[in-house]
């Protein structure tokens, strides 16, 4: 049976973790490779990085980041931030990217998505969604897309918008409420169970994970087909494989393969 | 020994290779890896894999793209009986026909046809990704080691298209997604996975072990 995956997601800086990862067995705890490799080791499903290097010149380090991070874990590795072209996406997959992660791109030019979809294949092309709720008290649940870290406002109606990049290509969908995003409050269940009900690929929730309960509820409430989060796995409130059993516990199927060597 | 890991423009050659780095070291075994797109390599390699990841009409083309390559591994595999895994697409292209979008031609070393996935339960999502366990239907050496059923070693999978086989001897092990979605196929010394063992971490790294063991 298919397994419920949880993915620990790494901002990364100018080739450097940026919130800094609190592991008590890591050398360097801002190197993204040897955060990967504990994340690795304590048996996650998958990884993320979000790179966020503001300058062009300096997204070479990245490359080298993803490089170092998929010769030393064999787990799937997904890479997003400032994917804008065709060779963006070239570019990271040699590297090492199992899947890229698409978000402003995809907003601005849906038509990228079907491109990048037709070149990669759907199974590597993950479109990242930002959504806030526009609602108001009363009112039926409307999500927005927003863009730029949550500043900026498109209009655009995240259902509607998850539909269309599901049919253009995208194999998987990253969703991300940016009114929980950094919250601990949890996720917006209501907008992960809209897009993930709405959708035939798969949904990961992200946004406002602070205990495991959140987790939970992403998948049994939200109907996601997995769960992202930050800061409780970095700053080491839970490990990957408390968490892990603790969803098993509740009831979701979980992965627990010992981590034996060959 | 060698092994050569065919490059034509498709799969995640890189993970690939390092994937078999590692498990040859691990194992204490002496293969070089070489990723190449020269079939003269690849014919005198000991050891030949086909990666693969996108369209199946898009890898056979790519795969016809490169002059002589297609030559060389029917007459080295095919004909000469090289112990050849092919992961994920690379796998789907052992079949006889792709269906996916157009219908294409594979090299028909699997007798049956690779179709869309189609889940008895509606409100199972498309592709299939992730970690599944692996229901093993005949024994075979690559799966030596490995725990298989509900509570054995998990496989990472993307993919949603399978191989439908003809002959039922040639599947070695499936995974239930709304019924079953075939896994590993294998005939004489030819082995194919749906998943991807470079991706699957324990189960992934013994396999290749076993693969670099093999003597059909």
């Amino acid at each position: 049976m298919l397994k419920v995956r949880l993915i620990p997601c790494l901002d990364v800086k100018d080739g450097r973790v940026v919130k800094g990862v609190q592991f008590l067995d890591l050398v360097d705890a801002g190197d993204p490779v040897e955060a990967a490799k504990a994340y690795d080791a304590a048996g996650a499903d998958e990884l993320c990085f979000l790179d966020i290097t503001a300058s062009h010149e300096a997204r070479g380090i990245l490359f080298d980041v993803v490089r170092r991070t998929a010769e030393a874990c064999f787990m799937p590795l997904t890479v997003g931030g400032g994917v804008r072209t065709v060779a963006d996406i070239r570019n990271l997959l040699l590297a090492g990217a199992d899947k890229v992660s698409i978000n402003t791109a995809a907003v601005s030019n849906p038509d990228f998505v079907r491109e990048a979809a037709e070149k990669f294949g759907s199974q590597c092309i993950v479109v990242a969604i930002d959504a806030k709720k526009v609602s108001g008290e009363g009112e039926p649940d409307r999500w927005e897309i927003f863009t730029h870290g949550g500043r900026k406002a498109t209009g655009i109606d995240a259902i509607a918008f998850a539909r269309q990049v599901a049919d253009l290509g995208a194999g998987e969908l990253l969703l991300t409420s940016m009114d929980r995003d950094g919250t601990k409050g949890g996720y917006d269940l209501a907008l992960v169970r809209a897009i993930a009900d709405a959708v035939t690929v798969p949904v990961i929730a992200s946004g406002g994970v602070g205990n495991l309960d959140h987790l939970v509820d992403g998948v049994r409430e939200g109907h996601a087909s997995a769960v992202l989060a930050a800061s409780i796995f970095h700053f080491g409130t839970h490990t990957i494989g408390e968490a892990k059993d603790y969803m098993a516990a509740a009831g979701l199927m979980m992965r627990r393969d010992p981590q034996t060597r060959v | 020994m060698s092994v050569a890991i065919v490059d034509y423009g498709s799969g995640n050659l890189h993970s690939a290779a390092k994937a078999f780095e590692r498990a040859a070291r691990e194992a204490g075994l002496d293969q070089p890896i070489r990723v190449t797109s020269d079939p003269a390599i690849v014919a005198a390699a000991d050891r030949i894999v086909l990666p693969g990841v996108g369209a199946f009409a898009d890898c056979r083309r790519g795969l016809d793209a490169v002059p002589g390559m297609v030559e060389a591994l029917t007459r080295t595999v095919r004909e000469g009986g090289r112990p050849f895994l092919g992961i994920c697409v690379g796998m789907q292209l052992m079949a006889s026909r792709g269906l996916e979008h157009v219908t294409t031609a594979g090299l028909d070393w699997i007798a049956g046809d690779v179709k869309a996935i189609v889940p008895s339960d509606p409100s199972l999502k498309i592709p299939h990704m992730g970690w599944n366990n692996l229901r093993q239907h005949h024994p075979h050496p690559l799966l030596d080691g490995i725990a298989t059923g509900e509570d054995g070693l998990h496989a990472y999978f993307v993919h949603s298209y399978a191989l439908d086989v003809r002959d039922p001897e040639d599947l070695v092990a499936s995974v239930d997604y709304g019924g079953p979605v075939t896994a590993l196929v294998a005939r004489d010394n030819m082995v194919g996975t749906q998943f991807h063992p470079e991706k699957s971490q324990a189960l992934g790294l013994r396999l290749i072990a076993n693969f670099m063991r093999w003597r059909p």
